[in-house]
């Protein structure tokens, strides 16, 4: 065996393992900062996971966006509003509702695993490129990435509007 | 086989953070004597000649010290976040092309890497901030977090800007296209062909002037997200004692420091690898003195050296610059700096990266 061969094997099972940890990390943490933390520690094993199939854009991409980004503001959010520990709580209806729908959703998980259990991706996986993408974007799909910037700018000036008002009574 | 590549990464790993740690060394000593010069004292004159040891004396003690986690911390976070402050920065350095033919992971979305792994950085600052239980910790890493994620903006932007006048993400292409060797004609101005010419002449910066101001937003925001003066509000000693570590000490504190020193090495060579033409050389080939040729090459050893130099003595000018500013200004207040951030610097980032997308359109004849 090759050191390639060799270390492609070690690096998809130790960002496999990570990654798994996170998320058991995530439920189990009575602490929500513990908790996003953990969700952080899954977002970069997703990453690098992703780099395996040498979807390098992609990688970059889901550290940038997820594991930097989005979850700083999640922490900054927990830490300033000063969440308590999750306490016990008691059983009831809506909990059973969403333990199906879990239940459910492995389900479906599974199914659709066993349908790629055998197969190997060969080669490079080609959309995590930047420039598939890029091209993409510009050509194919220039009408949903010009739509997503104009909902992205809304979004943007009713954050504004929002924080204006109330600092203006 | 499988041994010596294990081996080669593992070397090349040992080989980077040495250099980061030598560099700390030098830089730490490089810092005490210009701000003592600047501000006419002679700076550390006991250990060594010149005090020349005086940071490794310091560095000694500290990693002697016992390293004291406080009872009313969070041990894991308090101990991951060093750790995490380290590592996000220290990753950065793979991506980074150190002469011609070193580069350590020919990424290509290089630039993008380093961004992403960068921002990183703010998760271990917050973790320590928190993880310490203590109101100046939590106060300095929330100042820091707060800092680091609005000066993100300009400095990405602005690095895209560079990226698309290059037209790589990859930054060993981009000190490629900045020199004699590159796999595209070098044009001036969008008008003389000074492929053969290299030098300074074929750096961005000189190509196309407008990356001037570019560099400038840069520079600035590059200080910011170091947290150095006069961006250091995380750190503030006369408000905050010293921010968010300041809970930390012994070879933790160590870390923390290293981190700080290896992120603005860091920037300071991408700085120069986007704007200076990286491991290129300043001399241009002038008729039959061909200085360009004489003083970078591809493939030898003689060639690598030069590069090596080449980078590193940019990388060391702006490092001084950066120092030069920390010991002129005064530190800014709060709605200074994000008004600097969000009023001037984003919008004026931009601009140049409009201008950067017309000028780039005109250069390939879409104008």
């Amino acid at each position: 065996m090759t050191f390639d061969s060799i270390f492609q094997i070690a690096f998809f099972w130790f960002f496999a393992i990570l990654g798994i940890a996170g998320g058991i990390g995530l439920i189990t943490q009575k602490n929500p900062v513990m908790a996003a933390l953990s969700l952080i520690l899954n977002f970069f094993s997703i990453a690098g996971l992703y780099l395996s199939l040498q979807a390098e854009f992609l990688a970059v991409i889901q550290i940038l966006v997820y594991a930097g980004a989005i979850m700083v503001l999640f922490l900054f959010v927990i830490m300033l509003l000063n969440m308590q520990d999750e306490q016990n709580q008691q059983f009831d209806v809506m909990k059973g509702l969403a333990f199906l729908l879990g239940l459910g959703f492995f389900g479906e998980l599974l199914f659709v695993f066993n349908s790629f259990m055998g197969k190997s991706v060969s080669g490079a996986f080609p959309l995590g490129k930047v420039e598939p993408i890029g091209m993409q974007m510009m050509t194919n799909y220039l009408f949903p990435f010009e739509m997503i910037s104009v909902v992205l700018l809304a979004a943007l000036i009713g954050a504004i509007i929002i924080a204006k008002k109330h600092s203006y009574k | 086989m499988v041994l010596s590549s294990g081996i080669l990464v593992l070397i090349q790993v040992a080989a980077t953070f040495t250099f980061i740690a030598l560099f700390t060394l030098w830089a730490v000593y490089a810092e005490r004597k210009v701000s003592a010069w600047i501000q006419d004292r002679i700076g550390p004159m006991e250990v060594g000649p010149h005090g020349a040891f005086q940071t490794a004396a310091d560095i000694l003690k500290l990693i002697l010290k016992e390293s004291i986690i406080p009872a009313a911390a969070q041990p894991l976070l308090f101990i991951a976040a060093p750790i995490v402050i380290f590592v996000s920065v220290f990753a950065g350095y793979a991506a980074l092309p150190v002469g011609p033919d070193i580069i350590a992971s020919s990424f290509s979305v290089g630039v993008l890497y380093i961004i992403a792994i960068i921002a990183v950085d703010v998760i271990g600052l917050l973790s320590a901030g928190w993880g310490s239980s203590n109101k100046y910790a939590l106060l300095g890493s929330v100042r820091a977090v707060a800092q680091m994620i609005s000066y993100e903006i300009p400095t990405a932007l602005i690095i895209i800007a560079t990226v698309m006048m290059t037209g790589s993400l990859n930054l060993q292409v981009i000190a490629l296209r900045q020199g004699i060797f590159s796999d595209v004609p070098v044009h001036l101005w969008g008008m003389m062909d000074i492929t053969h010419v290299g030098g300074f002449l074929s750096w961005n910066i000189v190509r196309y002037p407008h990356l001037i101001p570019a560099f400038i937003i840069f520079f600035i925001s590059t200080l910011a997200e170091c947290n150095r003066a006069p961006f250091d509000l995380p750190e503030a000693e006369s408000e905050l004692v010293s921010g968010f570590h300041v809970e930390y000490s012994g070879y933790r504190f160590a870390v923390i420091f290293l981190a700080e020193y290896a992120k603005m090495l860091l920037v300071c060579l991408i700085g120069a690898i986007l704007f200076f033409g990286g491991w290129n050389t300043p001399l241009p080939n002038i008729g039959s003195l061909s200085l360009a040729e004489w003083t970078s090459g591809t493939g030898t050893i003689a060639a690598t050296l030069w590069g090596v130099c080449w980078l590193l003595l940019k990388g060391v000018l702006l490092i001084l610059l950066q120092m030069w500013v920390r010991w002129t200004y005064p530190r800014l207040r709060m709605d200074q700096l994000t008004t600097l951030c969000w009023k001037y610097l984003i919008p004026g980032s931009i601009l140049i990266f409009f201008l950067s997308g017309i000028i780039r359109l005109w250069e390939v004849g879409g104008l």
